[in-house]
C-alpha cells in the first residue's frame, strides 16, 4: 500500500543519507591521489557543512563494506557527545571511532571466508542502498512534516555484476518514492549502475577529475537542497549507456534476442534458454513430454 | 466491524442469502450496531483513559494473509509468471454504471481507478500492452487499440464517459476474442471486465462464446460492482480467471490493483519464443532529427533504432519503420523481481524476541526500536529465514511490496559456491 506523500517541513530542509565505500580491496589498490584517510577527512568536513546549513537538516551515514554494511551515524539520535576528543569536534571523533569499529568488523567477517579471489573487489552497495531506503520510509511514516530525503553514494569500488538485480530493485523503489540517488564516483572507470541510478531517479552523477579537491565538488554540487537545485547548473549526464549485456558473453549488444519466459538476453538465436530451460517454438507441455520420453527410452 | 473485515480478507462476495435469513425489518446499517458492536473493542488503561485502537496489527495480519496465499500458489506447482501480457480492459458503461452507490457515480469511480491501474500496470509490466473496450447501448466498441503508451489510453477514456443502455457480455467477449486473436503466440492473453450491470443482453448463446474464449486461451477476470452473477462466475471458472465483487471504493481499488502484477500463468498458455529486440542508444546532445512518432524535427534527447536508424522519442516502443521492439535494459530489469522473488519473513512473537539474544532490539532496516513505545516490552516483528535478521512490521511490508530486496541478505557476502540462482 503506497502511503500518501506527507508534507516536507520547508523547502530547504533535507535529510541526507550518505553511503561511504570502505571496501579495503579498492582503497588499498587505488592508484589515484586520494587515500582513505584523506577521503574521510573531505567527507567529514562536508557532513559538518550540511549540519551547519540548517538546524533542521539531518544526516545519516551508512558504511558499505566488502562483507557487510552498517549504520555509522544518525544525527537525530540523542547521543551524549558534548565534548570531542582533543581538538576535533564531537561529530568527527564519533564518526571516526564508529568507522574504525566497522572496518575491524568487516575485516573479521572476511577472514572467515577463504579462497576469495582479488578480482571480486566490489562492495555491497545493494545492502546499504536497501538500508537507506528502509530508513527513508521510516521518515515518511514519522509524521505529517518531515525533511526532504535524498541519498548520496560515495563509491569507488567497481560494479559487482551479481548485484545487478538487487541494485535495479532498489533504484525502482527509490524512483517510486521520489528519492533522488546522487553519486560521486572516486574510482577509476565510470560505474554504469550508478549512472543509471542517477538518471532514473533524477539525481546527479559526478566523477571528479581532481580528487585532491573532492570537498569542493561535494560542497558545490551535493550540499544544496532539492528545491534549490532547479536554480543551479548541475553536471548533466553525458552518455548514459542503457544497452544490455548478453547473458552468454557479457558483451554489450544493441540488438538481441529476449526469452519471453524469463527475459534473459542472448546475442544469437538458441534452441533452448539457458536460464529457465524453456524450449523455444514448442509449447511447454510438448517439450516436457519429449524430455520424459527421451529419459524413459534411454 | 470484524465480520466485514473477515469477509474482505477472504475476498468473498457479499452473500445475498444473508439478508433473507436474518430479520427483514432491519437495514444493513442497523445490523452493524446489533451484530458488530464496535464499541466493545475499546480498551482503557490503568488511569481510565482510552487507549488508541491498534490498527497496525490488523493491517499487518491482512498483508501477511495476502502474501501467504500468493506464495503458496506459486510454490505449490512450478507455475511461471506471464511477463509479456496483452490485457484488454472492458468497462461497462451501461445505465447501471450511472448508479450513485459509489460516490459520485460508479462510472467516475471506475474511471479514476482505471487510470491509476493503467499507470501501475505499465510500471510493473513495461513490455506489455493494454487495449480498452467499452460496452454501451448493448454494443461493444473498441476505445483504443493494443498499445504500450499509458497516456493515450487514459486520454481516450476520460473523453468518452457517458453511460446509457444495456450491457452485453457476449458482444464484449466476441470483440475481445477477435482483438486478442492476432497477437503473437508468446504473449499471455488476458481480459479484465469491470461489470456494473446485473444482466446481459446477448444476441446468441453466451456459453458458446465462453467456450470459444477458453479454447483461445484467454484468461478472463471480472470485478463486479453490484452483486455476484452466475454467468460471470462461470466465465471465470472456465477460463481460469478470478471473480471478485467490490464492497466499496477502497475495496474496488484493492481488487483492481491486484491485477497489476503478473498472474501465475500455466506453461501451456503461451509458447516460449525468442523475441528480437533492440536496445537503442540515446541520441547525441544537440543532434537534430525528424522523429518518427510526431513527424517533426526535434533536437537532442531521443533514441536511435539500431536497425533502421530512425529516431524515436520514448521507450519502450515499436519502431514505426522496421517493426523492431525497442526497449532499454531497465525496462527488462523492472520484471526481474517477479522472477527472483524474496521469501516471506516469519512472524516473531514478542515472547520469542525477548528470549532471543540480540544485543540491541532494533529493526535491521530502519533502526527503529522493536520495543512497544512507552514500555520495555518487545512488540511483534518479523525475521528473515535466510539471514535471521529482525525487521519491524512496516519494513516487512515495504520490503515485500516495493523494494523486493532483503537488506540483511544483501549485506552479507555469500561465497560463489553458495550463491547459485536457478530459475527452472
Amino acid at each position: 500500500m503506497a502511503t500518501l506523500p506527507s508534507k516536507p517541513i520547508a523547502d530547504d530542509v533535507s535529510l541526507l543519507v550518505v553511503l561511504i565505500d570502505t571496501n579495503p580491496f579498492f582503497w588499498s589498490t587505488s592508484s589515484s591521489s586520494l587515500n582513505f584517510h584523506q577521503f574521510v577527512s573531505h567527507v567529514l568536513v562536508f557532513l559538518d557543512l550540511i549540519v551547519r546549513l540548517s538546524q533542521l537538516n539531518q544526516i545519516v551515514v551508512i558504511a558499505t563494506g566488502h562483507n557487510t554494511c552498517d549504520y555509522i551515524y544518525d544525527s537525530s539520535l540523542d547521543t551524549d557527545q558534548v565534548t570531542g576528543e582533543g581538538e576535533l569536534p564531537a561529530l568527527y571523533s564519533f564518526v571516526l571511532q564508529r568507522l574504525e569499529e566497522f572496518v575491524d568488523k568487516d575485516e573479521k567477517l572476511g577472514a572467515k571466508q577463504e579462497g576469495l579471489s582479488e578480482k571480486r573487489a566490489s562492495s555491497l552497495l545493494s545492502g546499504s542502498l536497501s538500508m537507506a531506503l528502509c530508513y527513508i520510509q521510516r521518515v515518511f511514516r514519522s509524521g505529517p512534516l518531515h525533511p526532504q530525503p535524498r541519498i548520496l553514494c560515495l563509491q569507488g569500488s567497481p560494479d559487482g555484476s551479481e548485484q545487478y538485480v538487487s541494485i535495479m530493485n532498489a533504484i525502482f523503489s527509490a524512483q517510486r518514492s521520489m528519492v533522488p540517488i546522487d553519486c560521486c564516483y572516486v574510482g577509476s572507470h565510470n560505474s554504469a549502475f550508478l549512472q543509471q541510478a542517477s538518471y532514473i531517479t533524477g539525481g546527479v552523477y559526478v566523477k571528479p577529475q581532481h580528487l585532491e579537491g573532492l570537498y569542493q565538488y561535494l560542497a558545490t554540487v551535493f550540499a544544496v537542497d532539492l528545491h534549490s537545485r532547479s536554480f543551479l547548473q548541475l553536471p548533466r549526464p553525458a552518455g548514459v549507456d542503457f544497452r544490455a549485456s548478453c547473458f552468454c558473453h557479457k558483451t554489450t549488444i544493441d540488438m538481441g534476442y529476449v526469452c519471453s519466459v524469463c527475459l534473459s538476453i542472448f546475442c544469437k538465436h538458441h534452441d533452448k534458454c539457458s536460464t529457465c530451460g524453456s524450449v523455444f517454438g514448442k509449447a511447454q507441455l510438448d517439450a516436457a513430454s519429449d524430455r520424459k520420453r527421451k529419459a524413459s527410452e534411454s | 466491524m470484524n465480520n466485514s473485515e473477515k469477509k474482505r480478507m477472504n475476498g468473498e462476495a457479499e452473500e445475498e442469502n444473508e439478508e433473507d435469513v436474518e430479520d427483514e425489518g432491519r437495514d444493513a446499517w442497523e445490523r452493524t450496531y446489533t451484530d458488530e458492536r464496535s464499541w466493545e473493542a475499546l480498551e482503557e488503561d490503568e488511569s481510565g483513559l482510552l487507549q488508541p485502537i491498534d490498527n497496525k496489527a490488523i493491517y499487518h495480519s491482512q498483508y501477511r494473509r495476502r502474501l501467504q496465499s500468493l506464495s503458496a500458489a506459486s510454490a505449490a506447482s512450478r507455475i511461471q509468471k506471464g511477463l509479456i501480457r496483452f490485457l484488454c480492459v472492458v468497462v461497462d458503461l451501461s445505465k447501471a454504471a450511472g448508479e450513485m452507490d459509489f460516490k459520485p457515480s460508479r462510472m467516475a469511480v471506475i474511471a479514476k481507478h482505471v487510470e491509476a491501474f493503467i499507470r501501475e500496470f505499465f510500471d510493473q509490466n513495461p513490455l506489455s500492452q493494454i487495449g480498452l473496450v467499452i460496452i454501451k447501448d448493448g454494443v461493444a466498441q473498441s476505445l483504443t487499440e493494443l498499445g504500450g503508451s499509458p497516456e493515450a489510453h487514459i486520454k481516450a477514456l476520460m473523453v468518452k464517459l457517458g453511460c446509457s443502455g444495456d450491457s452485453s457480455l457476449q458482444n464484449a467477449l466476441e470483440l475481445v476474442h477477435d482483438t486478442l486473436h492476432k497477437i503473437p503466440s508468446y504473449g499471455h492473453r488476458e481480459v479484465l471486465i469491470l461489470y456494473s450491470a446485473l444482466s446481459t443482453c446477448d444476441p446468441g448463446d453466451i456459453m458458446e462464446t465462453i467456450q470459444k474464449c477458453k479454447k483461445a486461451k484467454l484468461r478472463c477476470s471480472v470485478i463486479g460492482l453490484s452483486a455476484e452473477m452466475f454467468v460471470c462466475k462461470h466465465l471465470c471458472q472456465e477460463t481460469g480467471g478470478s471473480y471478485m465483487v467490490a464492497l466499496d471504493e477502497g475495496h474496488f481499488k484493492e481488487l483492481l490493483l491486484e491485477h497489476a502484477p503478473p498472474p501465475p500463468a500455466l506453461a501451456e498458455f503461451a509458447i516460449a519464443n525468442l523475441i528480437k529486440m533492440g536496445f537503442p542508444q540515446r541520441a547525441a546532445e544537440g543532434s537534430i532529427a525528424i522523429c518518427s512518432c510526431h513527424r517533426e524535427a526535434k533536437v537532442g534527447e531521443g533514441y536511435i533504432c539500431p536497425r533502421c536508424k530512425a529516431r524515436v522519442c520514448e521507450l519502450p516502443t515499436e519502431c514505426r519503420f522496421c517493426g523492431l521492439t525497442l526497449v532499454s535494459s531497465p525496462h527488462l530489469a523492472r520484471s526481474y523481481h517477479h522472477l527472483f522473488p524474496i521469501e516471506p519473513f516469519t512472524e516473531v512473537s514478542a515472547r520469542q524476541l525477548e528470549l532471543s539474544r540480540v544485543a540491541s532490539k532494533t529493526c535491521f532496516g530502519c533502526r527503529e526500536s522493536l520495543l512497544t513505545p512507552g514500555t520495555n516490552k518487545a512488540g511483534p516483528c518479523a525475521a528473515c529465514t535466510k539471514c535471521k535478521q529482525y525487521f519491524c512490521l512496516d519494513c516487512d511490508i515495504y520490503i515485500h511490496e516495493s523494494l523486493h530486496n532483503c537488506p540483511g541478505c544483501e549485506s552479507r557476502r555469500i561465497t560463489p559456491a553458495a550463491a547459485s540462482v536457478t530459475m527452472s
